[in-house]
């Protein structure tokens, strides 16, 4: 690997730009997304920056449990997104449909229509995992590039390095 | 002899300090420094210092949309003329003394300023996203209010002095009418950066990215860079337009940096400690409220001019 890839690599690796796309979301991890963002969990020192365009984002982050009317889209903005790419699947109902599987107005899971690079399952899940997530993707696109898609990756929801847990301990006691 | 030395200088000026070797990275740094002062104005951490810089590679590295016809071919070519013409901005700034210069290249100055902003109007009109023509119409709206008043502050600094040369400019010493000249055009910068409150053009929550939206991959890596060599070009001008003048070279360097990195600074502070504004309010800001001092400035500076 000569200096250039190995730059770009890591370039890639701490710029992810994300684009949010709803796919039939009840607004809950939509906002767990944002408040990633906020003063208290910053995502912006990672590098990550919310776009308005899919045409300037690395990672495409999809919530909801993908109705039929947002399938089409969905695939749309898939292809809007340019190469190199990732998608995170945030929440439970990307995944496996959640608490809405078998309802005759949902087409999901997520990776029936596109591949899906990293899972982070939660109902909500909380906001660092979904940078967690997100870091993982970043990774996960830096070292692919543009080769197609493998096996995903799920975020596991509690973890004892995780901060999730052990601030989860510390509201408990 | 002579011809020879002026090519070198000016050679010297475009491609060395302060052009391109010294305006890149400076463009990176005042962008890291933009995103560094709104976060810390919220009370985040913010970007790490080098993140222009990846953000700048990276989008090297990414695809472009296909495009074809004469509409694709303008598309490609107005980010490349975007950042040519304000890294020639940047080259004009009468920086070090004793750097050369010609009578009337503020004018070459203000055009290629201008630039820029003309680029992402023809930008956004010719990439045919809806997103793109109102964030197109915006910048067009803005351009013609705001720089109304920044050319007139500029011209009655000019006028007062009767001269169209920005070393004989940059060397006058400061009056009160120069100082009204330099709020004038601090007041308009944030609509030519495209800051809060004037960041009508690229308003994120209501036109996704504007002119931009169908930009991706290196083209947006340019745009970005014509955006920080922006900053450093309209920055530049009022640090030079302020600083007194030394006759060693390094002094005048230093004191340039240090003036521009603090007009970064209070930009960027402004730009996190408001919200934006309507394009009517904008508007009815610049015409209604701004016009008045700079028509007062240029009157002024002509009023100065008959009675000496």
């Amino acid at each position: 690997m000569n200096l250039w890839n190995k730059l770009m690599c890591y370039s890639r690796r701490h710029s992810p730009w994300l684009f949010h796309m709803n796919g039939g979301s009840c607004n809950g991890c939509d906002i767990e997304l944002i408040a990633s963002l906020t003063p208290r969990y910053d995502a912006e020192q990672l590098g990550v920056r919310l776009e308005g365009s899919p045409r300037h984002a690395d990672i495409l982050c999809i919530t909801g449990p993908i109705t039929h009317n947002a399938v089409n889209a969905i695939k749309t903005v898939y292809g809007q997104v340019l190469g190199p790419k990732a998608v995170v699947a945030i929440g439970s109902c990307p995944a496996t449909t959640n608490v809405f599987i078998e309802s005759r107005t949902l087409d999901g899971p997520l990776n029936r229509h596109i591949p899906v690079d990293v899972f982070v399952p939660g109902c909500p899940p909380r906001p660092d995992a979904i940078i967690l997530g997100v870091a993982k993707a970043a990774e996960i696109l830096a070292e692919r590039g543009n080769k197609p898609p493998a096996e995903s990756v799920m975020i596991p929801t509690v973890d004892e390095n995780n901060v999730c847990a052990t601030e989860a301990k510390e509201v408990r006691a | 002899m002579n011809l020879i030395h002026e090519l070198q200088t000016a050679l010297a000026r475009l491609l060395i300090f302060p052009g391109l070797v010294f305006a890149v990275p400076t463009a990176w740094f005042f962008l890291w420094v933009e995103r560094k002062a709104v976060a810390r104005m919220q009370g985040r951490i913010g970007p790490p210092f080098m993140q222009p810089f990846f953000d700048f590679i990276k989008l090297l590295g990414k695809g472009t949309p296909a495009r074809s016809g004469a509409a694709g071919m303008l598309m490609r070519a107005w980010p490349l003329i975007a950042v040519s013409s304000a890294a020639g901005a940047v080259g004009l700034l009468p920086v070090l003394p004793a750097s050369g210069g010609f009578q009337g290249d503020l004018i070459l100055l203000l055009a290629l300023l201008e630039l820029p902003s003309m680029c992402i109007i023809a930008a956004g009109f010719s990439s045919g996203s809806i997103f793109g023509e109102i964030g197109s119409a915006r910048e067009a709206v803005l351009s013609v209010s705001y720089n109304i008043v920044f050319l007139l502050a500029i011209l009655s600094i000019a006028a007062s002095q009767h001269t169209f040369s920005l070393s004989a400019l940059a060397q006058l010493p400061s009056s009160p009418l120069r100082w009204l000249g330099i709020v004038a055009i601090l007041v308009c910068l944030p609509a030519k950066l495209h800051l809060n409150p004037f960041s009508l053009p690229n308003a994120e929550q209501e036109i996704y990215s504007g002119p931009m939206t169908e930009y991706a991959g290196p083209e947006l890596a340019m745009w970005e860079l014509s955006h920080g060599l922006e900053w450093v070009a309209a920055t530049g001008l009022v640090a030079t337009l302020i600083a007194p003048v030394f006759p060693l070279w390094w002094v005048a360097a230093l004191v340039f940096v240090a003036l521009s990195f603090a007009i970064v600074l209070l930009l960027s502070v402004v730009a996190a400690a408001t919200a934006r504004l309507q394009i009517d309010t904008t508007v009815r800001f610049y015409w209604q409220c701004t016009l008045i001092f700079a028509v007062l400035a240029v009157a002024s500076a002509l009023f100065m001019r008959f009675r000496a």
